[in-house]
């Protein structure tokens, strides 16, 4: 079943074209990542997806209703994570999370386990404006789960989060995929797409270039076809991956010869550069 | 209802750790209770300090108060994230309109209660204060949702604030400034607060409130249709 469709979207501001005719169709439990460099277009298309904006023309579906027309039954199974959704930074991490829990017309329990969820239990009565990057960031995924929403749409989560921090933030999507919700995320890093999606859109200048599981767009995407392999006796062999190959390398493993076998599929950020032209940073 | 009580609960809990905020409402009527007990002149009419200074608190914490508080919530993306958890615009202004208000108006209570007001005279004195703190957090609100930022509410706003807050006071010492002040909602509340016991508000009073106050509203309606609380 599908959670989000959008057909044509365009939206431009001013005279700059934003978004040029999106289409993507999301399907139910699956993590949607949007991969492009800033300025891409794809908060705009976050918005959208999420009733903040508009669309000049193309239709967005979310639950299969029009994204700006949701209504509140509807705003409650998403929840959003964006970077200009702010925190009340005057007040602690429960009194922020009861603000919302009364809004949605949840329990105090909601606000209690959506904090315990990103681990931020300890950190209940402080102050928003004292937290780190990262534990603001799971303050805003907190407040994104409270509702315990079918569609999660995540806006650069861990844009500007150290290595271990945007690990942790990655277990806590990949914990609610497992739960079946819908993740929509846009990124700019292509290891997190790779780590996290099970399809990627690449977006640049308004326009998708290429859409697919970042593996297979990767493969897609491998002009070369070959293996490197270095074996134990400082040996490098290059080979095309066809079935010959796969004897001479079972051989070698038999032999316990090979210390590594590299593919020369390009990376995504790779993939990106040679349809565009342009980095992904 | 639940809507406009989680705000007021959520300004509450701000407002009591935002000293700059904090700071408006107890400011003028502490000052002005002060200066009604202690300083004692020849000829000074009773209830000198508390008219002049129930003038500037009506005219200065609601609007500051106000202006600082929206432009914050559209600069940090507060108010953004409330509309999308369903608070429509008027829940919003009516729970920060509203507690604005009662905690000016308790303000405003102090003074009048520590000045020599008959329970008629307070009872006056609080009337036109509530209409006087109704018209302030409307161009309050107005500037800001004009203003992109906090900072500019701040620099924007205080400006307008004090044109009102001192312009009774300054009435007193200029008959040109006086001739002018007449068509301020403070002024017009300074001179209500300082007609003799028993006498209704004039005619041309209640002109310049109602005028005012129907100002105050198209500019905040204007701002709203312009910019919107986003």
């Amino acid at each position: 079943m599908r959670t989000i469709h959008t057909e044509g979207i365009r939206k431009s501001f001013g005279k700059k074209e934003v978004l040029c005719g999106i289409d993507i169709s999301i399907a139910e439990g699956e993590i949607f990542g949007l991969l492009g460099p800033s300025g891409a277009g794809k908060t705009t298309l976050i918005k959208i997806l999420t009733g903040q904006l508009t669309p000049d023309s193309g239709s967005a579906l979310v639950f299969g209703k029009n994204a700006a027309a949701m209504e509140g039954s509807d705003r409650r199974r998403i929840g959003i994570m964006m970077d200009n959704f702010g925190i009340y930074e005057r007040l602690s991490c429960m009194d922020n999370l009861l603000l919302f829990a009364k809004l949605y017309r949840l329990p105090p329990a909601a606000a209690e386990k959506a904090l315990a969820e990103v681990g931020l239990s300890e950190a209940a009565k402080r102050e928003a404006r004292k937290l780190s990057k990262g534990m603001r960031s799971r303050l805003q995924l907190a407040r994104a789960f409270m509702t315990a929403p079918d569609i999660l749409f995540l806006d650069e989560p861990t844009s500007g989060l150290d290595p271990s921090m945007a690990d942790e933030i990655h277990e806590l999507i990949l914990k609610k995929k497992e739960e079946g919700c819908t993740v929509f995320l846009t990124t700019h890093n292509m290891a997190e797409a790779y780590k996290l999606c099970d399809r990627t859109a690449l977006l640049n200048d308004g326009v998708i270039v290429e859409c697919g599981n970042p593996a297979e767009i990767c493969r897609r995407h491998d002009s070369r076809c070959e293996m490197h392999i270095r074996l134990r006796s400082g040996q490098e062999i290059v080979c095309p991956k066809d079935a010959r190959s796969a004897e001479t390398v079972a051989a070698y493993l038999r032999e316990d010869a090979i210390e590594t076998i590299h593919s020369t599929e390009p990376s995504l950020e790779a993939v990106f550069m040679a349809l565009t032209g342009r980095k992904l940073m | 209802m639940k809507n406009i009580c989680a705000i007021v609960s959520k300004q509450i809990k701000d407002t009591l750790k935002n000293k700059a905020i904090l700071i408006q409402f107890v400011m003028l009527p502490l000052i002005g209770a002060i200066f009604e007990s202690t300083i004692k002149l020849e000829n000074m009419p009773d209830n000198f300090f508390s008219e002049i200074f129930a003038a500037m608190h009506i005219g200065m914490a609601p609007l500051v108060a106000v202006s600082s508080i929206v432009a914050e919530e559209r600069e940090k993306n507060t108010l953004r994230v409330l509309m999308m958890a369903d608070v429509t615009p008027l829940q919003y202004m009516t729970g920060v309109g509203g507690y604005v208000w009662v905690l000016c108006m308790l303000g405003s209570a102090a003074l009048g209660l520590s000045s020599k007001y008959s329970p008629e005279g307070l009872a006056g004195f609080l009337l036109v204060a509530a209409v006087g703190h109704l018209i302030s957090i409307f161009i309050g609100a107005a500037v800001g949702m004009f203003s992109a930022t906090q900072m500019t509410a701040t620099s924007v706003g205080l400006p307008v604030a004090m044109v009102f807050a001192f312009l009774p006071m300054m009435a007193m010492f200029n008959s040109t400034i006086e001739k002018i002040a007449r068509f301020t909602y403070t002024q017009q509340i300074k001179l209500f607060l300082a007609r003799p016991e028993g006498d209704i508000i004039s005619t041309e009073g209640i002109i310049v409130l109602a005028v005012s106050m129907l100002a105050a509203l198209s500019a905040f309606i204007f701002a709203y249709k312009r910019n919107g609380l986003e």
